[in-house]
C-alpha cells in the first residue's frame, strides 16, 4: 500500500490536520507557558547581564537597558511582541553569548544533530532488535541477559555511566578524547570528519545503550505475547522455524508499539543529551540550555524551549499519526466498510 | 493433565523466597539497612579531614575520600537521604495531582479534553528541558531544585488514571448508579476513586525512582542544592572536576548506590502491582 492512497482516506486526512492544529495549540501554549515562568524568575534580567558590572551603574543606567529592552511595558505586551519576532524569525540577543540567539543555535544545531539524531535511531533499531531476540524464547538465557541489561540501564543515570565511560576510555585507556567535539584549540572548520567521529564515539556510545530500556523491554512483552498467539502455534505446527516466524509475523505486529515509543522518546534521549553534553563538554544544544540559565539569558533559554518542544512534540504527534497508518484498524471504520453497512 | 494428578507429585524444595519476591525483598533491606546507617552516621558528612585527601578505597574509608578528605561512603548515605526526601515530596505531590486531574477528566467532555491538554502540553518538552526552566523560574536553590521535580511528574501517571477512568466509567454499575439518578461527582468519588487507587499506589512507588533520577541530572547539571549539602549530583559533579587526575572511586561509588536505590524502587512498585493487579503478573 503506497502512502498517498492511505492519506486519502477521510478518517486520516482528518486526524492529521486536527493533530497540526493541535500542535500549533501546544506550541502557542507552551511558548505562552515559558514565557510566564521567565517572567515569574526572581533573577532580574538586566542585574544577570550586567554581572559584576552592576557596582558601576546607577539605577538610572539600569532603568534605561530595561526600557531599552522593552521591560517597562506591560507583561502582555512584552509577550505579544516577543512573539511576533520570534514568529519573523529574530529570537533577540543572547546576553550569555552575546550573540543574536539566530547565530548561537545554528552553530550548536550540528553537533547536536550530529549527536542526537544517530542515538535515537541505534537505540530504536537496537531496542527493537533486542527485543524481539528476547522475547521469540521467552525465559531463555539471552532473555534473561537482555531484560536484566535493560532494567538496569533504565535506572542507570545517564551522567553517572557518561562519568564511568569517560574515566575508563579516556583518562585510563586513552582511546577517546576526554572532552569537546574537535582537539581543543581548533576552529570547527578545521576539525576533520574523522576528528569529529572521534569525539563523538563515546557520547553517541553511551546515549544509545542507556535509551534502548523502554523499547526493548515493551517490544518483548509484546513479542512473548505475541509468540502465544494462535497463528503462531499454527505456523510451528506446520513446521516453521522461529526465525522465520520472527521475521514474518512477529516483527511485523510487534512494529506498532514499538514505533510509538521510539517517536515518544525524542525527549528522553534530548535530556540524555543535555546531561552527556555536560559531561562531554560537547558544544550542543543542551550545554547552551544549561549555560542560559545558568547565566539567566532569557531570550536564549525562551527559544530552546520553543525549539524542543517543536521537536518533542512532533514526535509525539508522528507517534500518534503512523499508529494509525501502520494499523488499519486504528483508523475508524474504513470507508469501504462504511459503505458496505450504509448500502 | 488430570492423568498426570494421580501420580505422586515431586516435593518441591522448600524455596527459601519466591523469585519474584526477591528483588522487593532485596529493596526493602536496602531501604531499611539505608534509614539505620543514615541515623548512625551523623555530622561525618561534613567532618573534613585534610591528611586525607583523596584516600583511595580502604577499610577505614570504604569508598575512599574527597578533595577535602570526606569519608566518601557518608557522603553517598547523606546524598541517597536526600534523594529519598526529594523522591517522597515528588511522588506525593505528583500522586495527588494524578488522581485530581484523572478525577476532574472524568467530570465532564470538556474538562477531559483540557486535562488531556495540559499532559500532553507537559510531555511535549524534554523532561529535562522542564526542570531547568522551572527551577530558574523558581530562582534556582534548593527549594527550586525539589519545587521543580516535585510538580513535573503527574503527566504519565495522570495519563494511566485516565484511561483506567474511561474503563471503569464505560462499566455496567458505573451506567446502572447514573441510570439511579446519582450525580456525576456521587459517582467519581463513589464508584471510580476506589478503582483508582490501586493504580495510584503503584503509580506512587514508582514515581520515586524517576524523581530521584531527575533531582540528581539537575543538581549535577549545578542547579539547586548547595554545595555544602551532599546530594549525589553535587559527588558526582564534585567527581567530575577532578576526572582527569583517574579518582574512579569518586564517581563509582555514589552512582551505584543511586542505581542500587532506583533498582529497589522500582522492584518493589512492581511487585506491589503484580499483587494488586494479577494480570499485569508477566515478567
Amino acid at each position: 500500500m503506497d502512502l498517498p492512497m492511505m492519506l486519502a482516506g477521510r478518517g486520516l486526512g482528518r486526524i492529521i490536520a486536527l493533530r497540526l492544529m493541535r500542535l500549533g495549540l501546544l506550541l502557542l501554549a507552551a511558548a505562552a507557558a515559558a514565557f510566564a515562568l521567565m517572567k515569574l524568575s526572581p533573577v532580574d534580567p538586566v542585574d544577570a547581564y550586567l554581572g559584576p558590572a552592576i557596582a558601576r551603574l546607577g539605577p538610572e543606567q539600569k532603568a534605561l537597558i530595561a526600557a531599552a529592552w522593552g521591560l517597562d511595558q506591560p507583561v502582555l505586551t512584552q509577550f505579544t511582541r516577543w512573539l511576533t519576532r520570534i514568529l519573523s524569525g529574530d529570537a533577540g540577543w543572547s546576553t550569555a553569548y552575546g550573540a543574536p540567539v539566530r547565530t548561537v543555535l545554528a552553530e550548536r544545531i550540528l553537533p547536536s544533530l550530529l549527536l542526537t539524531l544517530p542515538a535515537w535511531l541505534l537505540s530504536g533499531v537496537l531496542g527493537f532488535g533486542l527485543g524481539i531476540a528476547a522475547g521469540i524464547r521467552e525465559g531463555s538465557l539471552p532473555d534473561r541477559i537482555i531484560r536484566i541489561y535493560a532494567y538496569v540501564t533504565a535506572s542507570a543515570p545517564t551522567f553517572w555511566v557518561a562519568l564511568l565511560a569517560l574515566t575508563l576510555f579516556s583518562v585510563n585507556l586513552g582511546w577517546t578524547p576526554l572532552c569537546c567535539s574537535g582537539p581543543i584549540g581548533a576552529l570547527p572548520q578545521e576539525v576533520t570528519w574523522v576528528q569529529r567521529l572521534h569525539h563523538l564515539i563515546l557520547p553517541l556510545a553511551v546515549l544509545s545503550l542507556l535509551g534502548i530500556a523502554q523499547i526493548a523491554l515493551h517490544t518483548r512483552a509484546k513479542v512473548a505475547e505475541l509468540m502465544k498467539a494462535d497463528h503462531v502455534l499454527f505456523a510451528l505446527a506446520q513446521g516453521a522455524r522461529p526465525g522465520d516466524i520472527a521475521r514474518r509475523s512477529i516483527a511485523r505486529n510487534a512494529a506498532l508499539p514499538a514505533l510509538t515509543i521510539f517517536f515518544a522518546s525524542i525527549g528522553e534521549i534530548l535530556g540524555g543529551a543535555v546531561l552527556a553534553e555536560q559531561v562531554f563538554a560537547y558544544p550542543g544544544l543542551g550545554r547552551a540550555t544549561v549555560e542560559a540559565a545558568m547565566k539567566g539569558d532569557v531570550p536564549l533559554l525562551l527559544a530552546i524551549t520553543l525549539l524542543a518542544t517543536l521537536v518533542v512534540s512532533t514526535g509525539n504527534m508522528l507517534a500518534d499519526i503512523l499508529y494509525r497508518i501502520v494499523d488499519p484498524r486504528m483508523r475508524g471504520p474504513a470507508p469501504v466498510l462504511r459503505e458496505a453497512s450504509e448500502g | 493433565m488430570s492423568s498426570i494428578e494421580t501420580a505422586p507429585r515431586p516435593r518441591r524444595r522448600p524455596a527459601a523466597l519466591p523469585a519474584h519476591l526477591l528483588s522487593p525483598a532485596l529493596g526493602l533491606l536496602l531501604l531499611a539497612a539505608l534509614g539505620i546507617a543514615a541515623a548512625l552516621i551523623g555530622d561525618s558528612a561534613m567532618r573534613t579531614d585534610f591528611q586525607a585527601r583523596f584516600q583511595p578505597p580502604a577499610l577505614a574509608h570504604p569508598f575512599g575520600t574527597d578533595q577535602l578528605g570526606r569519608d566518601m561512603l557518608a557522603r553517598t548515605l547523606a546524598g541517597l537521604g536526600v534523594s529519598m526526601q526529594v523522591g517522597f515530596a515528588a511522588a506525593t505531590i505528583s500522586t495527588i495531582v494524578a488522581i485530581l486531574l484523572a478525577l476532574a477528566a472524568g467530570l465532564h467532555r470538556a474538562t477531559d479534553a483540557a486535562v488531556s491538554f495540559v499532559i500532553d502540553l507537559f510531555l511535549g518538552l524534554p523532561h529535562l528541558v522542564l526542570l531547568v526552566l522551572l527551577s530558574f523560574a523558581f530562582g534556582g536553590g534548593t527549594q527550586a531544585v525539589i519545587l521543580a521535580v516535585a510538580l513535573t511528574h503527574w503527566p504519565r501517571l495522570s495519563r494511566v488514571l485516565r484511561a483506567e477512568l474511561m474503563q471503569v466509567q464505560a462499566s455496567d454499575y458505573v451506567r446502572s448508579s447514573y441510570a439511579l439518578g446519582r450525580s456525576r461527582g456521587f459517582v467519581l468519588l463513589r464508584h471510580v476513586l476506589p478503582h483508582l487507587l490501586p493504580q495510584a499506589v503503584v503509580g506512587f512507588i514508582l514515581l520515586f525512582p524517576h524523581a530521584i533520577l531527575h533531582e540528581a541530572g539537575l543538581t549535577f547539571l549545578g542547579f539547586g542544592l548547595e554545595p555544602s549539602r551532599p546530594a549525589i549530583g553535587i559527588l558526582l559533579a564534585d567527581a567530575m572536576k577532578t576526572l582527569a587526575a583517574g579518582r574512579w572511586w569518586l564517581a563509582l561509588f555514589p552512582g551505584l548506590c543511586l542505581l542500587g536505590l532506583v533498582l529497589a524502587f522500582d522492584g518493589i512498585g512492581n511487585a506491589v502491582r503484580r499483587a494488586l493487579d494479577p494480570r499485569s503478573a508477566a515478567p
